[in-house]
């Protein structure tokens, strides 16, 4: 059912062949693997010794207080901060030699949405790595594009400025932009901060969606009030790992108040919740 | 002066003999505002002043070893001294609590100081003046020999980096967009945005010293600039933004040259002047940005008949 499309073959610098083993299709390999993760900014450590083997298929939310590391767990996977210490592989293999199968949405706010471009012009954006060097966009990349656009509700809007965008249409065109790119595991970083009900019930079932193609999902998340039902696995996160499984066992209060410490005024109100659930 | 000294008779009696300042003035205007571009869209255009004065000691330093004052080590000397400023300013930020704009600061007046300093002891004696590096010449072109199309060998040379820098624009197009606006995506599919940026500030440092004799270090930062902020609020499109500060270049070295017949005005100046006056119109009268529009569409917050009113306005 996982669509091996052509992401997997183009996958970047050859030398495949060495490792047979890992099959993507095959069931042993997590989506991702990280093994004793520490990142430091300015020597002040943000992550220590993150462990974490995430199957594929899954769809994962990050869940921590403000400074917890969400972030920079995220970026610390797709190498755009540097690690010092521990590894990450992702189906098998280091990322840098797996990047085709890895996509990114960025927070949002990490872009200047006064750049002179288009909606069209940044969904292509998703095309890009598989094209290589020098060469442009050309009309299967625009189909592919627009069918994106498709799935997040946007042809509309292909032509429109980005700045002419609310801040629910900006993500959608960031979503439609990593739908692009085709690949088999997505990291996203705040994708429901400042969304409107409506763009925030659309991405859920995208998600969804995506999940129920095969593909694995991880999702740093800022609202503990929705992650219990949006997420069918949960990351706790405060620098470290504090529990990560199955959304049922790990979402409880006495994790909740390790991973949050004192801070938590939602707790006991969570707490509730959970009281009357169960 | 009747309005036919001031307008016609520059280009009727002149137009010969300013033809290579003419085109030096394009050729540096156009290589600059591409570059430019992409300096305003990273909101780096300070690195741009940075570097166009920091390639000072680079061009000194060259100019002492081998004693010539023309061609390639020149060039080699200032980008050299154009990437080691954009990997010092990018050091002192990243080591230090300093922000960026304190950092480019630090830099290049420390770099541009060395630069004085050097020249000035050891150029003395030569023909590479201070005046000339910090205000540029324009109008020496027009007492050199012509090579080729009635143009001599520093505007040829010009003409081939505009060329080369529209070249390799038109090459990366697509990595220079994606490293510009999201660099973070950039990195993760492989695009390595600190290889593009340093690739930039190397082109920069090209642009800037084969542009150094002719405008000067000061003067600089106008070419890089104008045209792409003048352009900037003229589209949504890079590409048009592009094509447009090009046009912009053309027209203010051409207003430029006019001024510098009609008044007896220095060239540089006289072309930043005329820039700095197209940027004014399109920020009054830019279609989408302009002042003209805001201030028309502020008294329209509702309704439809609001917006008719608005269009009689502006016919």
């Amino acid at each position: 059912m996982r669509d091996s499309e052509p992401c997997v073959g183009t996958g970047e610098g050859g030398g495949g062949g060495d490792t047979p083993a890992l099959d993507p299709a095959g069931g042993g390999v997590p989506a991702l693997e990280v093994h004793d993760l520490t990142v430091s900014y300015l020597k002040r450590p943000v992550l220590y010794g993150v462990d974490l083997a995430v199957p594929p298929g899954k769809l994962v939310g990050i869940v921590g207080p403000n400074g917890a590391g969400k972030s920079t767990l995220v970026k610390s996977v797709m190498g755009l901060v540097p690690a010092s210490g521990g590894w990450v592989k992702v189906f098998g293999r280091p990322t840098r030699e797996n990047i085709a199968r890895v996509g990114y949405v960025p927070q949002r706010e990490s872009v200047d949405w006064d750049f002179p471009v288009n909606v069209m012009d940044v969904v292509l954006m998703g095309c890009y790595g598989r094209l290589g060097l020098v060469r442009r966009p050309g009309k299967a990349e625009r189909e592919r594009a627009m069918a994106a656009l498709g799935k997040v509700g946007m042809e509309a809007y292909s032509r429109r400025q980005i700045a002419n965008l609310s801040g629910g249409q900006q993500q959608r065109v960031f979503l439609a932009r990593a739908l692009a790119q085709e690949c088999d595991l997505y990291l996203m970083d705040e994708p429901f901060a400042g969304v409107d009900a409506a763009t925030e019930a659309a991405i859920v079932t995208l998600l969804g969606e995506m999940r129920d193609r095969g593909k694995t999902v991880l999702v740093v998340h800022h609202d503990l009030a929705t992650a219990r039902e949006y997420f069918d696995m949960l990351l706790l996160l405060n620098m470290r790992v504090v529990a990560f499984g199955d959304t049922q066992e790990v979402f409880t209060g006495e994790l909740l108040q390790k991973t949050y410490g004192g801070r938590l005024t939602l707790l006991s109100e969570m707490a509730d919740t959970i009281a009357r659930q169960s | 002066m009747s309005a036919y000294d001031i307008f016609v008779e520059p280009w009727a009696s002149h137009a010969s003999s300013y033809w290579p300042v003419a085109a030096m003035a394009f050729f540096v205007t156009a290589a600059c505002g591409l570059v430019g571009n992409y300096l305003v869209l990273r909101r780096i255009s300070l690195v741009g002043d940075a570097i166009s004065h920091s390639v000072l000691p680079g061009i000194a330093i060259a100019f002492i070893l081998t004693g010539s004052r023309s061609g390639f080590p020149m060039f080699l000397g200032a980008l050299v001294a154009g990437v080691a400023t954009t990997v010092i300013i990018e050091t002192l930020h990243v080591r230090s609590r300093l922000k960026q704009d304190a950092a480019i600061g630090v830099t290049f007046s420390t770099l541009f100081a060395i630069g004085v300093i050097l020249v000035s002891v050891h150029g003395g004696h030569t023909d590479l003046d201070l005046d000339c590096v910090l205000f540029g010449k324009m109008d020496i072109i027009m007492d050199m020999p012509a090579v080729f199309a009635g143009l001599p060998a520093v505007v040829l040379t010009m003409a081939a980096v505009a060329l080369a820098v529209g070249l390799l624009i038109l090459l990366f197009y697509k990595e220079l967009l994606v490293s510009s606006f999201d660099p973070n995506l950039a990195a993760s599919i492989g695009i390595d945005p600190r290889i593009a940026h340093y690739l930039l500030m190397a082109v920069l440092s090209i642009v800037v010293v084969a542009a150094f004799t002719s405008v000067g270090a000061i003067l600089v930062i106008a070419m890089l600039i104008l045209p792409a902020a003048t352009a900037y609020l003229l589209t949504d499109r890079l590409w048009v933004m592009m094509v447009l500060s090009v046009a912009h270049s053309l027209l203010s070295a051409l207003g430029g040259v006019h001024l510098t017949v009609a008044l007896e005005v220095p060239t540089a100046p006289a072309a930043v002047v005329v820039g700095a006056t197209l940027f004014l119109l399109a920020w009054v009268a830019s279609p989408r940005h302009g002042l003209l529009r805001l201030w028309l569409r502020r008294p329209a917050p509702g309704g439809g008949e609001p917006a008719g009113e608005g269009d009689t306005a502006v016919a």
